[in-house]
């Protein structure tokens, strides 16, 4: 008998929830097989960690991690984030979902944990689409793909996820494919090891109901041109990542910059405030870039 | 076990219902709140905002009341006890992390300071009409606890009475002030931090690997954990087994939501409170809550001095309502009064527990003002009149 090798990752995922809900082709468990290897290298405390998502097909990832998990509800991972945080900044915090929950329903809190500068890794699986409701047209969905909302075309303008980040304070915005495997598990693991609002958006296939839809094959074909039509660009000018219909996708990493968290700024003020008669709070692990 | 003295301001003070709120909060050991502006009830975050940072307090003022409701509950797994304060409007936009609340049996309190609605109202003035929101606001089916103080002292207490509650059975809890009792300054006495009751959360004894997170004990009520203790827990708002698994069924469905509801309406004889005067005999009994409570007890007055027999019964929790004891009392008298800021919503409760024993006569009114207690004493005269 040929002994049996275990992948690596089963140790970050609760097996007994295996399989997952995903469909053949999907990226968001190439993601999640990134995020796991991220972890590894990053070398965090798994004890320490929480991963916390909204609702849709990106939502269940949290689900199946298995770390402290908090699946909650549909655009608002990022104000629980902002509690869970907060009340103990010990814990590292991770915010994973789907552009449909963190930039439309959720875009409000999005543009403001931001703004905040709060100590999150935000990672958003961006593939044009609402998944888990049948292939709805989303926030990022390019202009003139169809979807059942859309049934004649989209013909709003898209929302260009690394610009909006950057713009609203993110200390950290990068943007990779699924099929930029390594680099994504770089970014994932830079982003871990990093303070401040951390911005990685993922390009990831829907062949079920995207693709299909729009006849761009399966999920191999996406990865096809993933590999054709994405130029790697660090430190691109955000305002010129907009992703139109099969359009060229620029990749890298677009900012890393160092801003006071929420709990920086607010030691700092209360500080000045009431000398020492103010105690700091924790303000969580130190992390070096 | 006794109260942080960081959070106790022993003594006694003048302060209005919703400073009084606070300081009810922040001595039971409340040390996150968000919050979102919203008139009659921004005092009590604007005394949050100044009194935590030198209690190790976190305040954060979220983007809208949506944020502000889910903020808690992060801030509760992370092992603090947490709340949030609005008024009608934020209470509506806070409905479904009321249900998320009550499914992940998060304990949580909501400070709801009533004004005239709907829509945007009367930001100003008091209404009472957030009442069956409160109960029933988000979709599906749950239970929680609402309490209704009449007067600043109570605002002080219930606070405390709503942390302690939310601890003991892991739901959210209402804290239903109203704009007259949140604006009324009266004197309030705040006793040693020995003196006031904490109830601990129910921490698990178990280790991770034995410990089941939604496993019931013998009240119905699982024991907790937090988020970084090494049990890596799941919590999830979809209808979940003992583990907190995503469970897709009936059965799953049925054992969950029965508990989370049986936890509550079975356990309704230890959570229920209400104040009774002169019911023993009485022909009328006045079923009342928060400011009408007040406006009530003149009304009673003017019908006892004409010779009538006037009892009162003045609800402290309004859920889960006192139904055994309404029902009790129902066939023992002519009739039930319910005067209440809103066209009929705790009156409905009381006709549904007598259950056709007695009459019960709503006194409604639209909000914006308290009743005249003429009023109220009007209808307790027509209410006998009829009987006779």
């Amino acid at each position: 008998m040929t002994e049996q090798s275990t992948n690596p990752v089963n140790a970050y995922l609760r097996m007994d929830r295996m399989p997952s809900i995903w469909c053949p082709g999907c990226g968001i468990g190439t993601s999640v097989n990134c995020f796991a290897n991220a972890l590894t290298q990053a070398k965090v405390d798994l004890k320490k960690t929480a991963i916390v998502s909204g609702i849709g097909c990106t939502g269940r990832v949290s689900g199946y991690m298995a770390l402290d998990s908090f699946h909650t509800t549909h655009g608002r991972a990022l104000p629980f984030a902002t509690g869970l945080k907060l009340a103990n900044p010990e814990l590292n915090v991770v915010v994973y979902s789907g552009e449909g929950d963190l930039i439309a329903i959720g875009g409000n809190h999005f543009i403001h944990a931001a703004r905040r500068n709060l100590d999150v890794l935000c990672i958003c699986v961006n593939n044009f689409t609402y998944g888990m409701t049948g292939g709805q047209v989303s926030p990022t969905s390019p202009g003139t793909a169809r979807f059942t909302t859309a049934p004649y075309g989209q013909f709003e303008e898209p929302f260009n996820l690394p610009h909006l980040a950057e713009s609203c304070g993110a200390t950290y915005v990068a943007r990779w494919t699924t099929f930029h495997v390594r680099e994504l598990t770089k970014a994932m693991r830079d982003g871990l090891k990093k303070k401040g609002f951390r911005f990685i958006e993922v390009i990831s296939p829907c062949p079920t109901l995207y693709q299909r839809r729009n006849k761009l094959g399966d999920g191999l074909d996406a990865m096809k041109y993933y590999r054709e039509k994405s130029v790697k660009k660090n430190n691109a000018d955000t305002r010129e990542l907009r992703i139109d219909f099969q359009s060229e996708i620029t990749v890298g990493t677009f900012v890393d910059r160092e801003r006071p968290t929420f709990l920086e700024a607010m030691n700092k003020q209360f500080s000045a405030v009431f000398g020492d008669k103010y105690k700091p709070y924790p303000e969580g692990p130190s992390k070096n870039g | 076990m006794a109260a942080d003295p960081s959070g106790v301001l022993t003594g006694q003070h003048y302060l209005d219902g919703n400073h009084a709120a606070c300081e009810g909060a922040l001595a039971v050991g409340c040390r996150f709140a968000a919050g979102y502006p919203i008139t009659p009830s921004t005092e009590v975050v604007e005394r949050i905002a100044s009194r935590f940072p030198l209690m190790g307090g976190i305040f954060i003022q979220m983007e809208d009341e949506i944020a502000a409701s889910i903020a808690i509950q992060g801030a509760v797994w992370a092992g603090k006890k947490a709340m949030t304060v609005t008024s009608g409007p934020g209470l509506s936009l806070m409905m479904e992390h009321v249900g998320l609340a009550a499914m992940s049996e998060c304990p949580c309190v909501f400070v709801d300071v009533q004004r005239g609605g709907p829509s945007t109202g009367l930001p100003t003035l008091p209404g009472q009409a957030d009442m069956m929101q409160a109960r029933w606001g988000s979709h599906g089916d749950y239970e929680i606890i609402a309490l209704c103080p009449q007067s600043p002292q109570e605002c002080f207490d219930l606070a405390i009475d709503a942390f302690n509650l939310a601890e003991t059975w892991r739901v959210p809890v209402m804290l239903m002030l109203d704009e007259c009792v949140g604006h009324m300054t009266e004197r309030v006495v705040i006793p040693t931090p020995d003196k006031i009751n904490v109830v601990e959360r129910r921490w698990t004894t178990k280790k991770p690997g034995e410990y089941l997170p939604f496993e019931p004990g013998p009240d119905m009520v699982p024991d907790m954990v937090k988020a970084g203790d090494g049990y890596r827990m799941y919590v999830t708002g979809l209808t979940h087994n003992e583990k907190g698994y995503p469970v897709m069924n009936h059965i799953a469905q049925e054992k969950l939501i029965h508990r989370l509801v049986d936890k509550i309406r079975l356990n309704a004889d230890k959570i229920c409170r209400w104040e009774e005067d002169q019911t023993d005999g009485a022909d009328i009994v006045v079923l009342s809550y928060g400011i009408t409570s007040r406006v009530a007890q003149r009304a009673v007055e003017m019908a006892r001095s004409k010779g009538l027999k006037v009892g009162t019964m003045r609800l402290i929790v309004a859920w889960p309502f006192p139904e055994k004891r309404v029902r009790e009392l129902a066939p023992k008298i002519k009739a039930f009064v319910v005067p209440e800021l809103n066209y009929g919503q705790m009156a409905f409760e009381v006709e549904r527990a007598a259950a056709g024993q007695t009459k019960t006569v709503l006194v409604p009114h639209g909000g914006g003002e308290v009743h005249e207690p003429e009023v109220i004493a009007e209808a307790i005269f027509q209410a006998a009149r009829s009987i006779n």
